[in-house]
């Protein structure tokens, strides 16, 4: 799924991405939709499991080194939680890993995420294609930021 | 030896010997000329009709098509197996109840919205909780944060309950609670309340969900492991049967699963599985089938292949009504009537071009009347992206008065009764599930197949089938990836304040300063001494306990430091 430029950066160690559902929300298909696409797609994927906190989805980012780290929220909660994964993720120094979100996120929402660095914030009905092509342009600007 | 074979393997072959194979020569006829020469001239695009649960759908249906007993296996509405209605004349005995599920921010506010309904002639209350009430944490935990009031109303002690119920006679209404996990809580304090107003638990009735199989399947609201929160139902269980015998201790959803990607005869198979659990614990409490079945009831989804859904519902109700009788010996046709709520389908309304969601609400509404549903909930078009505004709720309903009072869906019973194609299918639905039912029994039930993930596993396996159709362009969602429109304009949609997150806070300290902890403590102690005790009904101590105004939180942390949480199995 990556080419031209990156394949070699990729090419030792696939992008690795976590996915994760910070908050107290237990609307998982999207997120086992994402898991199976990514796979497909040749990433590594991890899936932080139901309700982690957000410090424990930061712990997990870090500890197993991803790339990327995919949030999703479908209860309204998306501008207190995303914000406290983003907030610790400032805090700690991480620049190395990719923040990017998507569920039921209004249009309005979105530049307070993207602020924050949260990229992505798709709804439903958005093409895997252009959800796997976000993912893959973040984590190349994540393994740049490692090898560096 | 010969291992005896399960029920549902024997049932899978005599439903499968229904259809007599003989040749339907004047079909041959009139495939080999009129179809075929048509076909010549009409240049038809083949699509490969499937429905959600992958029935290959054929282009013609004919006598040949209907099971060799008909007229047994549809029978009568009102009578066994109740494949056409469970009630003689349906409809126009009693029209299904328009029930619209509702709830939000703090109590105060939802005592406003109650009182609204009910004096607008409203009986059937509905309330929706919030999401740290559903996993039972309180309103100060720090889980909580930005979460209150938001997806529904926020309990964290009797206080809030009594907020809600202010002002309002419990021996009046009926209320249906949507909660699971902490569904013994939330009854315990409804119980609680109907005593402060003097009533008779026996003369009080409502409806919570309960129904913890599924939210291990599909909805993932859990605190406690599979087996602890099964002896809780086995508890309110028995309890109800005896002391509060209009209380519905559980309803038992497909509606979730569904939600969560499962297609109609993965719906239909994982929930009647489900509720053949419930059927076999309450027999294994010692309790006689026909005392307490009669109160188990459902809750389906109606989604956008129309006739699969009414084939659903159809099917749904004979597979019941076999069941109970043949495996679980029930006597009273009442204990094999399947009664069922449905709501229309969240997933299939696009957050693109919101309003064409009121037509596809339309459309489910019908299948949802056409399949025989008690009670029904329509979802609201700006529902894809939040909780609905008034306006959008009141197009809801109205969609349901208009089906209900202008088109004349509502005047005969089961009108799709003996059409070749509808009984067909509901029968094929009813074959697919059967195998469903066969190889869950052998793989040890469905307790076994939920804990090793092979449900889940099969959920997902089917949304992402669905979703590279969807890309593939095998199926259409408009909208979304046929007749796609740029710029498309934002819709008002609903936020929920932070006042309710202050008010709950600020409840709670003055509820924990102003109760005696001595009697928060000794309720929680005996309670734990009642879990501890396979052999004592927990209920009654619940009781106690919210009445000595413990914290939701509190009461589950009992359970928590004895059975511990639940990691669910590896999905995908």
């Amino acid at each position: 799924m990556v080419d031209g430029k990156n394949q070699s950066l990729f090419k030792e160690k696939p992008i690795k991405i976590l996915l994760a559902k910070p908050g107290i929300d237990g609307h998982d298909r999207g997120v086992f939709v994402l898991a199976k696409a990514f796979r497909d797609a040749g990433m590594e994927v991890l899936y932080a499991g139901l309700l982690p906190t957000p410090e424990e989805v930061v712990d997990t980012a870090v500890n197993e080194d991803v790339d990327v780290v995919a949030l999703s929220l479908l209860n309204g909660a998306h501008m207190t939680v995303f914000k406290k994964v983003a907030d610790l993720m400032r805090e700690r120094n991480i620049d190395d890993i990719a923040l990017v979100g998507g569920g039921t996120i209004p249009d309005e929402d979105k530049p307070a995420l993207e602020s924050m660095g949260i990229t992505g914030n798709y709804g439903p009905g958005t093409p895997l294609a252009v959800i796997i092509d976000h993912v893959t342009s973040r984590a190349t600007e994540s393994r740049l930021r490692k090898l560096r | 030896m010969a291992e005896e074979q399960n029920y549902y393997h024997t049932k899978l072959e005599e439903i499968k010997g229904r259809f007599n194979e003989r040749e339907d020569k004047s079909l041959k006829r009139w495939r080999d000329t009129t179809l075929e020469q048509w076909e010549k001239i009409s240049n038809p695009v083949y699509g490969d009709y499937e429905n959600s649960s992958g029935i290959k759908i054929k282009d013609l249906y004919t006598e040949n098509d209907l099971p060799s007993d008909i007229q047994e296996i549809s029978g009568f509405p009102g009578e066994y197996p109740f494949t056409r209605g469970v009630y003689p004349n349906m409809y126009r005995g009693k029209l299904w109840t328009m029930r619209m599920f509702s709830g939000f921010g703090s109590p105060e506010d939802t005592n406003e919205r109650l009182k609204y309904l009910i004096s607008h002639g409203e009986t059937g209350l509905s309330i929706a909780f919030d999401m740290p009430t559903l996993y039972a944490y309180d309103c100060d935990n720090k889980k909580a944060v930005g979460e209150i009031g938001k997806c529904g109303v926020n309990v964290t002690t009797l206080k809030d309950m009594e907020v809600i119920f202010d002002g309002i006679d419990l021996s009046k209404v009926t209320t249906s609670m949507t909660i699971n996990a902490p569904a013994h809580v939330l009854t315990a304090m409804y119980f609680a309340i109907a005593q402060k107003q003097g009533l008779d638990l026996n003369s009080v009735g409502g409806t919570v969900q309960a129904d913890i199989l599924k939210e291990y399947i599909a909805q993932k609201e859990w605190i406690y492991p599979p087996e602890a929160h099964l002896r809780i139902i086995r508890d309110m269980m028995t309890f109800c049967t005896d002391h509060a015998r209009k209380w519905n201790y559980i309803s038992i959803s497909g509606y979730h699963i569904r939600e969560a990607g499962a297609s109609a005869v993965q719906e239909l198979a994982f929930t009647l599985a489900d509720g053949f659990y419930y059927v076999e614990m309450g027999k294994k409490a010692g309790l006689d089938v026909d005392k307490f079945a009669p109160r188990l009831s459902f809750f389906f989804n109606s989604s956008i292949n129309f006739f699969e859904e009414i084939a659903k519902m159809r099917a749904a109700r004979r597979i019941w009504a076999t069941v109970l009788k043949e495996k679980f010996g029930a006597k009273n046709p009442r204990t094999m009537m399947l009664r069922f709520h449905t709501q229309t389908s969240g997933y299939s309304l696009t957050w693109q071009q919101p309003l064409n969601n009121i037509i596809r609400t339309t459309v489910e509404a019908m299948a949802a009347i056409l399949g025989g549903t008690q009670s029904l909930h329509t979802n609201s078009y700006d529902e894809a992206m939040a909780l609905p505004t008034e306006d959008a709720v009141k197009i809801a309903l109205r969609t349901q008065q208009i089906l209900a009072e202008e088109t004349g869906i509502a005047d005969t019973v089961d009108p799709l009764g003996g059409s070749y194609y509808m009984e067909w299918l509901t029968n094929k639905m009813e074959e697919e599930a059967m195998k469903y039912f066969d190889k869950i029994e052998s793989m040890g039930g469905i307790l076994e197949a939920v804990k090793s993930g092979y449900i889940q596993r099969e959920i997902a396996a089917t949304s992402y089938r669905r979703q590279k159709r969807l890309e593939d362009g095998k199926e259409v969602m408009v909208g979304v990836n046929r007749h796609v429109e740029d710029n498309e304009k934002p819709l008002n949609i609903l936020r929920i304040g932070k006042e309710a997150e202050e008010r709950q806070i600020n409840r709670l300290k003055a509820v924990k300063s102003g109760r005696d902890e001595d009697s928060v403590r000794k309720a929680l102690n005996d309670l734990r001494n009642a879990f501890l005790d396979e052999n004592k009904n927990i209920m009654p101590y619940v009781i106690e306990a919210v009445k000595s105004y413990a914290t939701i939180e509190e009461i589950s942390n009992v359970g928590r430091e004895i059975y511990g949480g639940w990691k669910e199995p590896v999905i995908v």
